[in-house]
């Protein structure tokens, strides 16, 4: 499962600290150096990772741990604060449209799982008794459309196509239209993958986002991403308004610090959790959740309580 | 168009505004390197190995440091055998590449591009669809045989791929090809089935032409971090890969963790994708792609 080698990297390195009675500068020093290690392990962007570490310290340093009787637990603590800030607080909910349909605009680079994930959350939307439409949008990929239908109609939802001759703005404009008309109630655009620094490609969503005026532009990262995330997130979004990230293939066993940098530099919550090829492997992102998985919190709260 | 607006030179702005080799240039280079996915092991080793070559040879300057740096990171991707990642393909009859690698990092647009290389030096090439799961995948593998202009062996969505590289193969030695380009679905390297079932796909390729496949291409996206390692570890394993395809490297990721892997399991890279068409695709270059990791 995707975090557990963070989190076990980081178990180890709070075993050393919990028991102990007294913990000095050089003890949170040590143990903040063997964090920052593992969130770059882990693929934290560096920025995000240095900036985190850097709080942590100033909490740790400061009157907090001055204060407590187990000032081991007390670093624990902090750094389970702000590892749950850092993942965004809270859950995040689709947005909805006052009057429908509900725009839904799916954005990012090649193969990160796009049209797989349009067709999961077409999926999700039909068991909570909504009527999605499917758009195929990207006219550039070959077989694309032909993948989006397949997956239609495998969960029995109606796909908008025009072929690979349309421009995506008119087919995403005609696709409102012709939802509009049947009284289907959320329309989700699956967009051609592309480079956060293909200026035409680039150009292209924008126009198509003014075409449609969507409720959520979802950017779909794959969660395997290295330090290069924070760039394509930042962009994207500077282009486009983000409005919620999903992140894919955490079915995998990557330690995910994409995740973590995606929401450090968007401000984006992270909507969905996407952990597998399945139509139906696609979750709500609970933050909290998350970030207690990656400290193994279950054990570590525990432990605290006791102390 | 693809631009790249106001890129500097990383490393060269580093060592213009830092007069001397001190702890801080350490760690703005440090920085630089593992902001291109090289990975804190490999850089810590590169680091310890440029301080101690600083000593002896008495450096003070960074703008001396920059070729021993460069030298580090080319002799770093280089194996035994130098620099050479051509395919070894055999001289004469059918020679076989199997593709594998995770989901979406580019497998079936790499044997297209591949495929057309392949033509354009005059052979005969054939194309195996085993990504019987994924929807559209055949349909894609079509779509790029047609623009390539090669015939592509398939059965029906959902078949059984081992079945799919049987035919490929025995239709490829009836025609007499000289290359076949196996495709198959994508799958993360924790799957224990599907890697099971790519160990089977590789074993009946092997059965039917002793020595083949010939090749077997770790395709990784350059966008991807860490988690490389493991790709080529677990790929390695099944399918004993022989070399990597670096896809997407058009975009701002740097895809310094080949260095890992090549550092960790010596396994050389053999091409770069650098865009979506038929012709973006290179043989993989130690030196460039060194000089591209210090640029922007
Ligand atoms: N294991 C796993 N595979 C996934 C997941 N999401 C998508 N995939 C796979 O990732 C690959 C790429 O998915 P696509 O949906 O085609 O990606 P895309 O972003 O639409 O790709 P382009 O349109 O080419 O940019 C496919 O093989 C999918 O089956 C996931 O959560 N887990
Ligand atoms: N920019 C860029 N895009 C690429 C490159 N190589 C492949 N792509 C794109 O990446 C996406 C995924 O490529 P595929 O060839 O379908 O990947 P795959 O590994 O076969 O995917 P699955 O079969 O679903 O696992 C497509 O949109 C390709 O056009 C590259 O070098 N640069
Ligand atoms: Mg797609
Ligand atoms: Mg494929």
């Amino acid at each position: 499962m995707a975090f557990e080698g963070l989190s076990s990297r980081l178990q180890n390195v709070f075993g050393k600290l919990k028991g102990k009675g007294k913990v000095t500068e050089d003890d949170v020093n040590e143990a903040m150096r063997e964090v920052r290690l593992a969130l770059l392990e882990a693929d934290v962007n560096f920025k995000v990772v240095k900036e985190f570490v850097s709080k942590v310290k100033e909490k740790a340093v400061g009157q907090e741990l001055a204060k407590s009787f187990t000032p081991g637990m007390a670093v624990i603590d902090i750094v389970n604060k702000e590892l749950t800030e850092l993942m965004g607080g809270t859950q995040s909910k689709l947005a909805k449209a006052n009057k429908p349909p509900t725009v839904i605009m799916m954005a990012g680079l090649q193969g990160a799982g796009k049209t797989t994930t349009s067709g999961k959350l077409a999926k999700l939307l039909q068991k909570q008794n909504h009527k999605p439409l499917l758009v195929a949008a990207d006219i550039y990929r070959p077989a694309a459309i032909k993948q989006l239908q397949v997956l239609g109609e495998q969960i029995k939802v109606p796909v908008f196509a025009l072929g690979d001759k349309a421009n995506p703005v008119d087919i995403a404009k005609q696709a409102l239209e012709h939802a509009k008309e049947e009284h289907l109630d959320y329309v989700i655009i699956d967009t051609a993958g592309r480079l956060h620094i293909d200026e035409a490609l680039m150009d292209e969503l924008r126009q198509v986002h003014a075409a449609v005026n969507p409720d959520e532009v979802l950017l779909v990262v794959d969660s395997m991403t290295g330090q290069d995330a924070v760039n394509v997130a930042e962009s994207f979004h500077q282009q486009l308004s983000l409005t919620g990230v999903v992140l894919t293939k955490l079915d995998g066993d990557t330690r995910g610090g994409a995740a973590l940098s995606v929401k450090a530099v968007t401000g984006c919550p992270i909507k969905f959790a996407a952990m597998g090829e399945k139509i139906d492997s696609l979750e709500p992102f609970h933050p909290e959740r998350m970030a207690s998985r990656i400290l193994g919190m279950g054990d570590m709260l525990s432990l605290i309580e006791k102390a | 168009t693809k631009t790249r607006t106001a890129f500097v030179e990383k490393v060269e702005d580093l060592i213009t505004r830092r007069k001397k080799i001190d702890e801080e240039f350490y760690e703005e280079l440090e920085e630089i390197l593992i902001s291109s996915d090289v990975g804190v092991n490999t850089v810590m080793t590169l680091i310890d190995d440029l301080r101690k070559e600083v000593r002896a040879r008495k450096l003070e300057d960074p703008a001396d440091l920059q070729p021993v740096l460069s030298e580090k990171l080319v002799e770093m991707l280089s194996g035994d055998e130098g620099n050479d990642n051509s395919l070894r393909l055999p001289d004469s009859g059918l020679a076989v590449v199997l593709f594998v690698g995770v989901n979406g990092v580019g497998k079936t647009t790499t044997i297209g591009k591949l495929a057309h290389r392949f033509k354009q030096e005059g052979k005969n090439v054939l194309l195996a669809a085993g990504d019987t799961f994924r929807a559209g995948a055949i349909e894609q593998l079509e779509v790029w045989g047609e623009r390539v202009g090669v015939d592509v062996i398939k059965h029906q969505a959902g078949a059984d791929p081992a079945a799919v590289m049987f035919d490929a193969v025995q239709a490829a030695k009836t025609r007499g090809v000289d290359v076949l380009l196996c495709d198959t679905a994508g799958r993360l390297q924790n799957k224990v089935n599907l890697m099971e079932e790519l160990n089977k796909i590789y074993r009946v390729i092997g059965r039917e032409i002793p020595g083949a496949p010939h090749e077997v291409l770790l395709v990784l996206d350059a966008t991807t971090g860490q988690n490389a390692l493991s790709q080529a570890k677990l790929f390695g394993e099944k399918t004993g890969v022989t070399g990597l395809v670096l896809t997407k490297l058009d975009g701002t990721a740097k895809g310094g963790i080949v260095i890992a892997i090549r550092q960790e399991m010596d396994i050389p890279v053999k091409f770069v994708g650098l865009g979506e068409k038929m012709d973006d695709l290179q043989e993989f270059d130690s030196e460039q792609f060194v000089h591209a990791l210090f640029a922007g």
